[in-house]
C-alpha cells in the first residue's frame, strides 16, 4: 500500500461516499415521516440521470444540474399525493409494496422511453479534465465535483431544516403530526413537500452519478441495495447517521479493494502452511479486494442483529 | 334465494370435489395443451406454487414480510443439483424423484441457521434483515466459485438416475415426465400446507400476525412460533427449488437473487394472501405475465408492474379476495344489478387497455428497434410505427376509453357500494348463516 | 362490370398461385440470436445483431445459399446462463435449429451443454450451435461437442498469437493481469502466465486481478491498483463495458501503461479511448478492415453497415458463420442440421480474412491473427476510423493460423453418418 495509493483510495472512497449520502439523505427523511423504507427512491436517483441527461441535450448540463432535480421532485410529490397517500391507509405493508412496484415500472418506463442501453451522458466540457496531481496518479475534476456539491447540498439542508420556518414546521410534522395539524399547518402538504424534497435530493444525486459513472436501467438497483445498507447502518431516520454510514461504507468498498491479503496469505508469512488441501481453503483464500462487494452487506446483517437501531439510530433525525 | 351451505358432516364433500378436481386438472392439462412452451410453462408454474405458497407460510399466515425467501429455494437448488451430479459421477445413490426432498432438506437448515437470529423481530426490521441476508447470499454466491459455480453456475443432467421404477424411457428426459413429477410434489405440497393451516402451530401463526401481544399474554413465545414457521416454510421453499434444479438442470447465482425474492412476494400478492388458494391464483397470474407474455412482448415487465401497483392500490387483498367477494354477491343472488355495470366497465375498460397496449408498444418499438423494421403486429394487426394515423387512433383510444371507463366506474362504484351496505344489513340481522 | 372484376379476381389467383409457388422454392432458414440486449452489455449484442441482419441481407440478396433465406431472430439472454436456456427452448418452439451466441462463454457453456441434451433426447430434432465469439478453449477441448462449433480464436490461440508479438517488445517488463471473474478470464490469466513464462521468462507479472462480470461502473480504483504496482504493461481479456470502463477509468487517473487486449475493437472502446490510447492499446483478432487492399469484400460490408447503422461492423465472424451455413446448404442441397454438420467438418474456403478451415477433430475454425494498434487515419495503413473518432487500427503483425493453432485433447462423439 503505498502512499499513492493510500491518498487516491481515500479520496476515491470520500467522494463516493458522498455522493451516497446525497441519495441517502432524501431516503432518511422519506423514512422519518412514512416509517416505511421507500424502495422507490433509488428509481428517483436514475430518474435524475435521465432527465438530466435529456435537458442537458436540449440545453445544457447546467441548466439541467438545476431542472431534473426539479422535475423529479415535482414527479415524487405527485406520486405522493395521487399514490401514496390512498394506500397509506392500508397500513405500513402495503406502503411498502406500493414502493416496490413502483420501482418496478419506473425501472420500466424509463426502459421504453430511453430504451435499454446506456446512453451517452457525458461529462461536460468543464468538468472534463484533471484537478490535481498527486504523485503520478491526476484526481478528475468530476469527482471534486461530487464531492463539493453534496458538501453544499448538506449545508443548504442544515440551514432550510434548522433555521427556516418550513423547515422547523417539517421537523415538527415528522415528530408530532397531531400536534402540528392542531396548530393550523396543512400537514398533508408538509408530508407531500418532505416527498418531493426528497425525491428531488435523489435527483440530484442522480444527475451527477449519471454523469460521472454510467447512466442506464440497472443503476437503480445497485444503488437500490447500498443505500439500504447505509440507511440501515447509519440508523434509520438520522441525518448524521446516514452521513457517518455513507463515508464509512464509501470507504470500506474502496480501501477493501485495494488490500490483497488474505488469511491464507497472512497465514503463510507468519509460518503455517495453507494449501488447497487445509479445510475450508475457500474461505481462507479470498482476499479483502475480493470480498469488498460483500462487506457492506456482512456489516449490514450484524447491525442488525447486534444493534438493530443503528450506529446513530433515533426517529427523530 | 339463499345459497345451502356446503356440509362439513360427515364427509366434507366440497373439500373432496375441490381437491379431486384439482387433482383432475394436473393430470389433464399437459394433455390438452401439448406444445413444448405449454408444458414448460405448466412444469414452472407448479414450482412457482410451491414457492408462493411457502412464501404465505411467511406472510399471509404470520405476517412476516421477507423480502430474502430466495435464499432457501436458491440454496435448495444448489443442494440438489449437487446430489444430481453426485448420482451421475456414481458416488451416492439415490432416486432422482426423491432429489427434490434434498433440496428441502437443505432449505430446512438454512431456515434454521438464518431463522434464528432473523426472527428476533417482525415487521419492518424483520423485512429489513431479510433482504440484507438476501443481498449478502446472492453477493457470496460469486465468491465461492467451488460450489456455487461463478457466473457459469452448476449444471446436471436431470436423467442420470436411469429408469424411474426400472420402467423403461421414464428417466425424467422428456418434458413431460418432469411435468408429471413436478405435479406430484406440487399435488403433496399442497396437502401438506393446507393441512398445516389447520395445525395447532398454523393457527398460532395466524394469532402471532394478527395480535402477537396477547399471543405472548397466554403462554407462547411468539419468536419461537415464527421461527417454526420459517423453518417449515424454507423447507417447502428448499423443495421448489430443488424441483427447479431437476426443471432447468442448472442453477446459477440468480436463484438466490433479490429478483427471485421478489417474483415470489409478487406472485403470492397478486393472488392474495389471505386465503390459502391466493397464492396458487397469484402463482399461474405471475408465470402466466413472466413466461406467456414475456414471449410475446417486450413490454411484460412494465405490464406486471403497473398490475401490480393497482392491486396494491385498489385490492390489496389481491384476486382472491375479488373473488370471493364477488362469490359472496353470487350467493346472495345480487349478481343480477352488477349485470349491466360490468359490462360498461369491461368493455370501455378493454377500450382503454388497447389503447394503453398499443401505446406502450409502439413507444418500445419506436425505442428498440431504431433502423430496423417500421410495421409491428399486435394482435394479429399491422400497425405503421411511424405514421401520424397510427398515433392518433391510438391516442384518441386511450383518451375515450380513459373518459367511458371513470363513467363507467363511477356508476359500478354506486352499485357495489349499494349492494355491500345491504350484504352488511343482511349479515347483521343473520349472523348464522353469514 | 362483371367482366372487370372477374379479371381482376383472376389476375388476382394468378399472382398469389405464382407467389405462392415462389416461396415453396425458397427455404427460409431461421437463425437464433442468443445475446445481450439488456443492461451494461446491450451496444455490444446490438451492434452483433445488426452485423448478422446485414450479413443475412447480403447473403439473400446475392444468393449465397441455393434456394435458402436467412433470417435473423433475436432473443435477449441479458447475459444469463439460465435465460439462455429458456431463450433456447423458445427457439426450437419456433422450429429453429440453428443459435448463434458469443458473448459470454458461461452462457456458451450452458448452451452447448443445452444443445447437446436436446439433441440427445430428442432425435430427428437436432440443433446447431454455431459459437462465433465464445473463446474458452474448454469448449473445443474437454467440453468438445459434435453439434458446438466455434468461428473464432479460442483465447489460448489468441494469447499464443499476443505473446509472440509481445516477445520481441523489449520495453515491456512489469505486466498486470486483469481480467473478469468468470470462465474465460480465468483461461486468459492462466494463459497469459505460461506463455510469457515460455516466451519471456525476464518478464515480471506484479498483479493478477479479477473483478465481477459486467457489474463494474467504476474502474479507478483497479487503475490506482495497476499504478501501485509500477506497471508498464497491462494484458486484459475485458470486454465491452467492462474494457471500455477501464480504460475511461486510466485515462481519467493517467496511466500510461500500454493495454494489450482482445477486445479493444468492440463497441464502445474507441469513444473511451479517444486520443489518450494514440499508441498505447493494441489488439489481437482475426481481421482488420484496414490491412485489406482497397475495394475488398469486408471494406464493402463495412461501409454498407456504417451507411445503413451508422456504427462499425467489427465482428467478421457474423459473415463467416453464414458463408460457412450457406456452403454447407449447397454442398448438402439440404438445411437438416446433422447432414450440415458433417459437411462443415473440415470445409476450407476463402474468407474476408483469407483461406480458413474449420478443423475436424474440435470444430475449431483455424484463420489467421492479426495484431493491431491504435493509430490516426492516415489515408494508407489507417483508412478508417473506428465510432468516428479520427482514430483506426494499424495492423502491426499477421500471424499465419498455423502459428497460433493449439493441440486439442477433444474426443467427441459423433452421431451415425446420414446417407
Amino acid at each position: 500500500m503505498t502512499p499513492e495509493l493510500a491518498l487516491i483510495s481515500a479520496l476515491n472512497g470520500i467522494s463516493y461516499g458522498l455522493l451516497l449520502f446525497m441519495l441517502a439523505s432524501g431516503l432518511t427523511l422519506i423514512f422519518s415521516m412514512m416509517g416505511v423504507l421507500n424502495f422507490a427512491h433509488a428509481s428517483f436517483y436514475m430518474l435524475g440521470a435521465y432527465f438530466g441527461y435529456q435537458i442537458s441535450k436540449w440545453i445544457g448540463f447546467w441548466p439541467g444540474l438545476v431542472l431534473a432535480p426539479l422535475a423529479t421532485g415535482l414527479l415524487g410529490a405527485l406520486v405522493e399525493r395521487f399514490g401514496l397517500r390512498r394506500v397509506h391507509k392500508w397500513g405500513n405493508v402495503p406502503e411498502l409494496l406500493f414502493t416496490f412496484g413502483l420501482s418496478f415500472i419506473i425501472v420500466e418506463l424509463v426502459q421504453v422511453i430511453w430504451g435499454r442501453p446506456p446512453v451517452p451522458n457525458e461529462l461536460p466540457p468543464e468538468l472534463q479534465g484533471h484537478l490535481f496531481t498527486i504523485y503520478t496518479t491526476t484526481f478528475p475534476i468530476s469527482r471534486g465535483f461530487i464531492m463539493v456539491a453534496a458538501l453544499l447540498m448538506m449545508l443548504a439542508l442544515w440551514i432550510v431544516l434548522t433555521r427556516t420556518r418550513i423547515g422547523l414546521v417539517i421537523q415538527a410534522a415528522l415528530t408530532h403530526p397531531d400536534q402540528v395539524e392542531a396548530l393550523g399547518h396543512n400537514v398533508r402538504k408538509v408530508f407531500m413537500l418532505v416527498f418531493g424534497g426528497g425525491c428531488a435530493l435523489a435527483g440530484l444525486a442522480g444527475v451527477i452519478g449519471g454523469v460521472v459513472f454510467v447512466t442506464e436501467p440497472s443503476m437503480a438497483a445497485v444503488a437500490g441495495a447500498i443505500i439500504f445498507v447505509v440507511i440501515v447502518v447509519g440508523g434509520m431516520g438520522s441525518l448524521a447517521g446516514a452521513f457517518v454510514a455513507s463515508l464509512l461504507i464509501g470507504v470500506i468498498q474502496t480501501f477493501g479493494l485495494a488490500l490483497d491479503y488474505s488469511i491464507a496469505g497472512i497465514l503463510q508469512d507468519v509460518g503455517f502452511k495453507v494449501s488447497p488441501d487445509t479445510f475450508g481453503y475457500a474461505v481462507w483464500k479470498l482476499t479483502i479486494a475480493q470480498v469488498a462487494p460483500v462487506l457492506p452487506f456482512l456489516l449490514l446483517v450484524l447491525i442488525l442483529i447486534v444493534r438493530p437501531r443503528g450506529l446513530m439510530g433515533t426517529r427523530e433525525g | 334465494m339463499d345459497a345451502t351451505p356446503l356440509n362439513y358432516r360427515p364427509v366434507n364433500l366440497g373439500r373432496w370435489v375441490i381437491w379431486g378436481g384439482t387433482l383432475l386438472l394436473f393430470i389433464v392439462l399437459p394433455l390438452i395443451f401439448k406444445q413444448g412452451f405449454a408444458r414448460t410453462l405448466l412444469a414452472q408454474m407448479g414450482i412457482l406454487i410451491i414457492f408462493a405458497l411457502s412464501y404465505n407460510m411467511l406472510l399471509g399466515q404470520s405476517g412476516m414480510l421477507s423480502f430474502g425467501h430466495a435464499v432457501y429455494s436458491g440454496l435448495g437448488a444448489y443442494f440438489a443439483i449437487h446430489t444430481l451430479n453426485l448420482i451421475g459421477a456414481h458416488q451416492i445413490v439415490f432416486p432422482v424423484s426423491l432429489v427434490p426432498l434434498v433440496g428441502g432438506f437443505f432449505g430446512m437448515v438454512f431456515g434454521i441457521l438464518f431463522g434464528y437470529p432473523t426472527t428476533q423481530k417482525s415487521g419492518t426490521p424483520f423485512a429489513m434483515i431479510t433482504l440484507g441476508i438476501g443481498e449478502l447470499v446472492f453477493a457470496c454466491s460469486l465468491m465461492f466459485p467451488g460450489f456455487f459455480g461463478g457466473e457459469g453456475g452448476i449444471s446436471g443432467n436431470r436423467t442420470v438416475g436411469g429408469d424411474f421404477l426400472g420402467i423403461k424411457g421414464l428417466n425424467f428426459g422428456p418434458d413431460i415426465q418432469v411435468y408429471y413429477l413436478i405435479a406430484f410434489w406440487c399435488f403433496l405440497s399442497m396437502i401438506a400446507m393446507f393441512a398445516w393451516t389447520h395445525t395447532p402451530l398454523g393457527r398460532i401463526a395466524n394469532a402471532v400476525r394478527d395480535n402477537p401481544e396477547r399471543v405472548e399474554f397466554i403462554g407462547y413465545n411468539t419468536q419461537r412460533v415464527r421461527w417454526l414457521v420459517l423453518i417449515l416454510s424454507s423447507f417447502f421453499a428448499g423443495l421448489a427449488g430443488g424441483l427447479s434444479a431437476i426443471n432447468f438442470e442448472i442453477v446459477t447465482a440468480e436463484n438466490v437473487s433479490a429478483i427471485r425474492s421478489g417474483g415470489v412476494l409478487l406472485a403470492a400478492f397478486i393472488g392474495g394472501m389471505l386465503f390459502f388458494f391466493g397464492p396458487i391464483i397469484g402463482a399461474v397470474v405471475f408465470s402466466f405475465f413472466a413466461i406467456a407474455l414475456g414471449d410475446i412482448t417486450k413490454a411484460w415487465q412494465l405490464y406486471l408492474g403497473a398490475f401490480f401497483v393497482l392491486l396494491v392500490m385498489y385490492a390489496p387483498g389481491g384476486l382472491s379476495s375479488l373473488i370471493l367477494m364477488n362469490l359472496r354477491v353470487m350467493s346472495l343472488g345480487k349478481m343480477k344489478r352488477l349485470r349491466d355495470p360490468y359490462l360498461g366497465v369491461a368493455l370501455s375498460g378493454l377500450t382503454l387497455l388497447l389503447g394503453i397496449v398499443l401505446l406502450i408498444e409502439l413507444t418500445y418499438h419506436l425505442t428498440l428497434e431504431a433502423g430496423g423494421a417500421t410495421t409491428i403486429t399486435v394482435f394479429r394487426f399491422p400497425l405503421e410505427t411511424h405514421s401520424v394515423e397510427t398515433w392518433t387512433f391510438v391516442v384518441a383510444l386511450v383518451v375515450g376509453g380513459a373518459v367511458a371507463f371513470e363513467y363507467m366506474r363511477r356508476r359500478f362504484k354506486r352499485e357495489w357500494d349499494a349492494i355491500q351496505v345491504e350484504i352488511e344489513d343482511w349479515v347483521r340481522e343473520n349472523p348464522e348463516r353469514a | 362490370m362483371l367482366r372487370l372484376s372477374m379479371k381482376v379476381a383472376a389476375l388476382a389467383c394468378a399472382s398469389l398461385i405464382s407467389s405462392g409457388l415462389a416461396v415453396a422454392q425458397t427455404k427460409t432458414v431461421k437463425i437464433a440470436f442468443i445475446d445481450p440486449q439488456s443492461g451494461l452489455m446491450a451496444p455490444v449484442g446490438s451492434n452483433i445483431l445488426h452485423s448478422y441482419q446485414l450479413v443475412a441481407d447480403i447473403a439473400n440478396r446475392e444468393g449465397w445459399a441455393k434456394g435458402v433465406k436467412f433470417e435473423v431472430v433475436p432473443f435477449d439472454n441479458k447475459l444469463s446462463p439460465q435465460e439462455s436456456l429458456n431463450a433456447l427452448k423458445a427457439a426450437i418452439d419456433q422450429d429453429i435449429r440453428y443459435i448463434v451466441q458469443g458473448n459470454g462463454s458461461s452462457v456458451a457453456f450452458a448452451l452447448s451443454d443445452g444443445v447437446s441434451k436436446y439433441t440427445e433426447r430428442n432425435p430427428g430434432k437436432e440443433v446447431l450451435f454455431l459459437n462465433y465469439a465464445a473463446v474458452d478453449p474448454d469448449l473445443t477441448n474437454s467440453k468438445c461437442s459434435f453439434w458446438h462449433f466455434r468461428f473464432d480464436a479460442n483465447s489460448d490461440m489468441k494469447m499464443e498469437a499476443l505473446t509472440s508479438y509481445m516477445a520481441d517488445q523489449k520495453e515491456i517488463k512489469k505486466v498486470y493481469l486483469i481480467n473478469q471473474d468468470y470462465a474465460f478470464g480465468h483461461q486468459v490469466r492462466r494463459a497469459a502466465r505460461e506463455y510469457l513464462a515460455r516466451k519471456r521468462p525476464d518478464v515480471q507479472i506484479v498483479g493478477d486481478e479479477v473483478h465481477p462480470l459486467a457489474k463494474i461502473t467504476d474502474f479507478s480504483q483497479y487503475v490506482a491498483k495497476i499504478k501501485a504496482a509500477g506497471s508498464d504493461t497491462v494484458i486484459t481479456g475485458n470486454w465491452g463495458s467492462d474494457l471500455a470502463l477501464l480504460i475511461k477509468a486510466a485515462k481519467d487517473a493517467g496511466l500510461t501503461a500500454n493495454f494489450y487486449t482482445y477486445y479493444a475493437a468492440t463497441t464502445g472502446v474507441a469513444t473511451a479511448m479517444g486520443a489518450s490510447g494514440l499508441d498505447r492499446v493494441r489488439f489481437v483478432g482475426y481481421w482488420n478492415v484496414n490491412n485489406d487492399k482497397v475495394g475488398s469484400l469486408g471494406e464493402k460490408i463495412l461501409v454498407e453497415f456504417k451507411s445503413k447503422y451508422k456504427d462499425d461492423w467489427y465482428t467478421m465472424a457474423t459473415y463467416t458463420v453464414i458463408r460457412t451455413l450457406a456452403e454447407a446448404f449447397n454442398k448438402t442441397k439440404s438445411t437438416e442440421p446433422v447432414k450440415v454438420a458433417f459437411a462443415m467438418e473440415g470445409m476450407k474456403f476463402q474468407n474476408v480474412n483469407g483461406e480458413v478451415e474449420m478443423r475436424n477433430t474440435d470444430h475449431q475454425l483455424q484463420q489467421v491473427l492479426h495484431i493491431a494498434s491504435w493509430q490516426k487515419v492516415d489515408g494508407k495503413k489507417v483508412r478508417f476510423d473506428s465510432e468516428n473518432t479520427g482514430l483506426g487500427w494499424r495492423t502491426e503483425r499477421v500471424l499465419d493460423s498455423f502459428v497460433a493453432a493449439q493441440p486439442t485433447s477433444c474426443n467427441m462423439q459423433r452421431p451415425s453418418r446420414p446417407d
